[in-house]
């Protein structure tokens, strides 16, 4: 096997090797007989955040809240309309910068769907050899590095290698994808829900080679789920979203001990508990998000918070560090002293 | 051991497991169709027979003869009687296969070249490629296939070649759906984008992960196609747009016949026959391999 660290690092350890600023992406709407736009869904509405080298990062958020977008910014799959992604200090598609085929060699992701991200046409040795190959390995090389990654994974290359994704079970089809992911040898990995579809044992299963591969690799992860227990057990940091907004962020001890944003609790009462004494027993929030493409003015969350006031209305809140700890950051006019909301933290 | 528990326990054996490919799966469930089977068996027979036509056929498919006119069904020396100059009509219905096959294969085989080409750019590309391309084709849709045949034929005069281009030119505008549709559906599918998050070109991934997906379903289509294809190339024949005289045609051999119906209606009705039996073979064939291919996996 080769070296187990996958890249040059370029920027040292103190440079984070993914920095987000002020990222943007509206889908227009097209419609009507001339094809004019009539409307705009702010899918990612200018989000900012760091991933350190060597950490995971947990994204989390209800459905529609922007994280398979952002997940597919990060890897380019589209193009933002605003707002930069450093790779390691180097801006990615500009002249200085990282060119955006290198980068790919970097950053990989891992979908959800373990069946339709497989082509159902090639053998998985065909289907992960398929990345080294167009970034210029021989047939024989691409090959033997697809064995080594299965082998890697936890699947018998021996029996594995001509298999068609229909041959496999749901965990193993995502042992591959993992396997597919990383044949480029990357540094970061997206992992868009990428065990949401399993069943839970398999899920647990997956989840430990995720950890096991990620010590062994120097692998950086961006873990993309809904499901908060996951986010927890996977993650260091995490990063709350809400309607294409960043609503809160931090170490996963502070995000899980002392949320601070209304969203935030909200979403962590909701959590199923493991005691049947400790079940929850009202609502925390009602109703659905609101609609994207026409998002409430001001804080988003306004319309649904309990402790929304005429300023949560009128201006949006900056994400701002909570008093004391400088990493943990937080979107809401509680937190912001001088805001006008009569529930400021600080003061009270 | 079995192979189930082989593939659930990954370090079990040492052993390579070959699986059967896509298409070798395919192949065996198409083997097991026993109407698809015969058809092909009779296509294959046609297609030899006309290949061989000079070995096999007893007479000269020219020579006439205008005292042995329109002879019945068993007459000595012409067991398929004789056409209204007195040609021998077995030896023609032989020779008229080769003509008719062409006639059938070449312009969908175009058709699928070129209209897949189309549909798979205009499916891949999308946007305002996809509109420029499927808009056009529509406007060839727009005309019955018929009409747009003749119309075309017609304005570039008689003649099997252009008989050819103006039945491709028909055959286009469908194939092209086809393969739009299907490139559309495999396109948004993960795999595709987990090729371009490897930073694959556009050639590339459409020649690794949509050709192989799209080629099968639009093949199926094609393959139902060269029935119809024959029927205009005979329709073509018959109003003198296609193949000319004397030359042996089954569309054609149908409209000089047309004449003796009620002297000879049994030797009149053949060449219709042979039009028949080919064309619902290979209607039935590529139902048995479109059903072989539609496989839920």
């Amino acid at each position: 096997m080769s070296a187990p660290v996958p890249h040059e690092d370029i920027g040292g350890p103190a440079q984070p090797l993914l920095s987000i600023r002020g990222l943007v992406k509206h889908f227009p709407i097209k419609g009507g007989v001339l094809n004019r736009t009539v409307a705009v869904v702010q899918a990612v509405d200018g989000i900012d955040f760091d991933v350190a080298k060597g950490e995971t990062l947990g994204i989390v958020g209800e459905s529609g809240c922007g994280k398979s977008t952002t997940a597919r910014l990060l890897v380019r799959l589209i193009d933002p309309d605003a707002g930069e992604v450093l790779y390691d200090g180097l801006k990615i598609g500009s002249q200085d910068g990282l060119d955006l085929r290198e980068m790919r060699r970097h950053v990989q992701m891992v979908f959800q769907d373990s069946f339709a991200s497989l082509n159902p046409r090639l053998t998985i040795e065909d289907s992960i050899s398929f990345a080294p190959k167009v970034h210029g390995l021989s047939a024989a090389e691409a090959k033997a590095r697809a064995r080594e990654l299965l082998q890697q994974v936890g699947l018998n290359p021996n029996l594995f290698v001509r298999r068609y994704p229909h041959e496999l079970s749901g965990g193993q089809r995502q042992r591959v994808n993992i396997a597919r992911a990383l044949a480029l040898r990357p540094r970061l990995v997206i992992l868009d829900e990428a065990v949401s579809a399993l069943d839970k044992s398999v899920e647990a299963q997956v989840l430990n080679l995720l950890q096991d591969l990620k010590a062994q690799l120097g692998l950086t992860y961006v873990f993309i789920s809904h499901d908060l227990n996951v986010v927890r057990y996977m993650s260091d940091r995490v990063m709350v979203m809400y309607l294409g907004r960043v609503a809160e962020i931090g170490p996963v001890d502070a995000i899980y001990g002392n949320p601070r944003h209304p969203y935030t609790k909200a979403l962590l009462s909701a959590m199923p508990s493991m005691d049947p004494d400790a079940r929850t027993q009202e609502a925390p929030i009602a109703g659905d998000p609101p609609n994207p493409i026409n998002p409430p003015a001001g804080c988003r969350f306004h319309t649904r918070c309990p402790f929304s006031e005429p300023v949560c209305a009128a201006k949006v809140p900056d994400l701002a560090s909570v008093a004391g700890d400088a990493k943990h950051a937080v979107a809401c006019h509680m937190n912001a002293p001088g805001s006008g909301h009569s529930r400021i933290a600080g003061a009270a | 051991m079995s192979a189930a528990s082989a593939a659930l326990s990954s370090d079990a054996g040492q052993v390579p497991v070959a699986s059967r490919g896509y298409w070798a799966n395919v192949l065996r469930r198409l083997a097991r169709d026993k109407v698809a089977m015969a058809c092909l068996a009779v296509l294959v027979l046609i297609l030899l027979a006309a290949i061989f036509a000079p070995l096999i056929a007893p007479g000269d498919p020219y020579r006439g003869s205008i005292i042995r006119r329109l002879r019945p069904i068993g007459t000595e020396g012409y067991p398929l009687g004789t056409d209204e100059l007195g040609r021998d009509m077995l030896t023609r219905l032989i020779y008229g296969g080769r003509l008719s096959l062409f006639m059938g294969i070449v312009p969908v085989l175009n058709a699928f070249l070129i209209g897949t080409f189309l549909g798979v750019v205009a499916g891949y590309v999308g946007g305002k490629t996809n509109m420029a391309i499927m808009r056009t084709i529509d406007v060839f849709y727009a005309f019955p296939s018929v009409l747009l045949a003749i119309a075309i034929s017609g304005a570039l005069g008689a003649g099997i070649f252009n008989s050819i281009v103006s039945l491709t030119v028909v055959f286009i505008p469908p194939i092209a759906r086809v393969a739009e549709s299907v490139t559309t559906q495999v396109r948004n599918l993960d795999f595709v984008d987990a090729a371009r998050a490897s930073g694959a070109g556009a050639l590339t991934i459409i020649r690794v992960h949509i050709l192989g997906n799209v080629l099968g379903p639009v093949f199926v289509y094609a393959t139902g196609l060269v029935s119809v294809s024959m029927i205009l190339a005979s329709g073509l024949s018959f109003l003198g747009l296609g193949t000319k005289p004397p030359e042996a045609e089954w569309g054609l051999m149908l409209n000089t016949l047309r004449t003796a119906i009620y002297v000879q209606p049994a030797v009149a009705a053949l060449p219709g026959a042979m039009i028949f039996v080919t064309s619902i073979c290979f209607n039935l064939f590529s139902d048995g391999l479109r059903s072989a291919m539609d496989v839920k996996l």
